[in-house]
């Protein structure tokens, strides 16, 4: 459990640990635990809910950036171990599962995506052994990191949350950095004119002869409209769908834990469930690394591709 | 959930790592399978080449002897013929041999024959003159019956 004894409730359980360490700037005002800070702080931790709301953009999650930075760098070392060791002769051990893996990675991008690029499947192979790490953060049992910094620091009210995948900074994060890649190659591959005649003259294509003439500007902006949508929704639906997944993951996780202080049987009982539900989560955490990196590949695969229909209609 | 700089950082340690993954990670490995691949392969056509190779040269083994075992019957065969020639060749040398011996046998034969004859013929006069002096008992003029004697001795 992870806060002191007296103040303990389940509630307050469930939400510290579903709250990050997070150091910004706090405006003046009067606070959590009734303290007033008389005017704007320089860079300090928040203490409670009120203050993390109160700091807004200018704040950082100290925790998601450890956790995130300190997963992929294990990621990196780990492939840049194997790339060192590459040769064609005849591999083991370890080398044989970083090779696995880059065939795996090599194979769902030549399926998805048949344009010459060197960009796209290193991305995709970041995006599979970086986001499977942080969602593996979930399998670790809720209370064990935590507490150890809660010993390490102190603090009985630490705040330290281990799934960086469960903060949408991290996934909204990732899904605009795809974004942009996507508006990159888009623009890269089509010219600017191109990419904005995509947005504008689909799905409905505008006629610009007689009649139609009258009709061309609501149609390019009814397109423009809906396709702008269709762009926009793609980095947030990446987010929020590995978010979401990973976020109740997590709850329920808490959930379960917070039943383990509820006598022997709910214990036992919180035990076999918390089995079932991490067996079900090595599914999810899994399925989501993959549908974050197939679905990058296919938005990859979209801004690569050249719309031939132009030649026919004009 | 609170959208903050988190966001960002999170956003430029992507990037960065999808930098390093594609240019310290991802050219490497997929060089090294690349690699090892075309190995594999080379490895595969060679040994398709050797069992080829293989069959070539027990053809051409195959050829060499048969060619040998030609020759060899050829070579025999010409022996066999060249031996009977010699066998010919030296009957007919002893046959002349023999008979060139044989003439000249019955050549000095003759020879000897014919000077026995003449030594007789020689001495016939000085015989008959003994044989008619015995007979006679008298002295017989041995240069008057000279010429006579001759004459018989010649006539023999």
């Amino acid at each position: 459990m992870a806060a002191d004894g007296s103040s303990l409730t389940t509630t307050g359980y469930i939400q510290h640990h579903l709250t990050n360490w997070t150091y910004g700037k706090l405006p003046a005002g009067t606070y959590c635990d009734g303290t007033s800070v008389q005017e704007t702080t320089g860079w300090t931790t928040a203490h409670c809910a009120e203050e993390m709301a109160a700091m807004g953009f200018n704040a950082i999650h100290v925790d998601s950036m450890l956790w995130s930075l300190g997963l992929g760098a294990i990621f990196l070392l780990l492939f840049r171990w194997g790339a060192k060791r590459a040769h064609s002769g005849v591999p083991s051990g370890m080398l044989n599962f970083i090779e696995f893996m880059i065939e795996f990675i090599d194979n769902t991008v030549k399926d998805a995506f048949q344009y010459k690029s060197r960009y796209v499947a290193p991305l995709a192979l970041t995006i599979f052994a970086w986001v499977f790490l942080m969602n593996l953060m979930d399998l670790v049992p809720v209370d064990w990191i935590p507490q150890l910094a809660v010993l390490v620091t102190g603090d009985p009210h630490f705040y330290f949350k281990v799934v960086p995948t469960t903060d949408p900074n991290v996934t909204l994060g990732m899904g605009f950095t795809v974004f942009l890649l996507i508006i990159f190659f888009s623009v890269k591959q089509k010219g600017l004119i191109g990419f904005i005649k995509e947005l504008t003259f689909h799905p409905f294509h505008p006629s610009f002869k007689g009649v139609g003439l009258i009709f061309a500007p609501l149609l390019i902006t009814f397109n423009f409209i809906l396709e702008t949508i269709g762009l926009v929704a793609k980095p947030i639906s990446l987010g929020l769908r590995l978010f979401g997944n990973l976020y109740a993951g997590e709850v329920i996780f808490i959930l379960i834990a917070a039943m383990f202080s509820a006598g022997l049987f709910f214990g036992l009982f919180a035990g076999v469930l918390h089995q079932l539900w991490a067996i079900l989560h090595i599914l999810v955490i899994y399925l989501q690394a993959l549908v974050f990196m197939v679905l990058t590949i296919v938005y990859m695969s979209m801004a690569f591709h050249e719309d031939d229909e132009d030649q026919f209609n004009h | 959930m609170n959208l903050n700089l988190t966001l960002i950082g999170q956003s430029l340690a992507f990037i960065v790592f999808v930098f390093i993954c594609m240019k310290f990670i991802w050219p490497h490995l997929t060089a090294a399978l690349a690699e090892r691949q075309k190995k594999i392969a080379d490895g595969l056509a060679a040994a398709d080449r050797a069992g080829k190779d293989l069959e070539l040269a027990q053809e051409k083994a195959t050829k060499t002897l048969r060619e040998a075992k030609a020759e060899a019957a050829g070579i025999i065969e010409s022996a066999n013929k060249r031996a009977a020639q010699i066998v010919d060749e030296a009957k007919e040398q002893a046959r002349t041999e023999g008979d060139r011996i044989k003439a000249a046998a019955q050549a000095e034969v003759e020879q000897e024959v014919n000077r026995a004859k003449e030594q007789l013929r020689s001495q016939v006069s000085v015989l008959a003159f003994a044989g008619a002096e015995k007979v006679l008992e008298s002295s017989v003029d041995q240069a008057a019956h000279k010429d006579m004697i001759d004459k018989l001795a010649a006539s023999l």
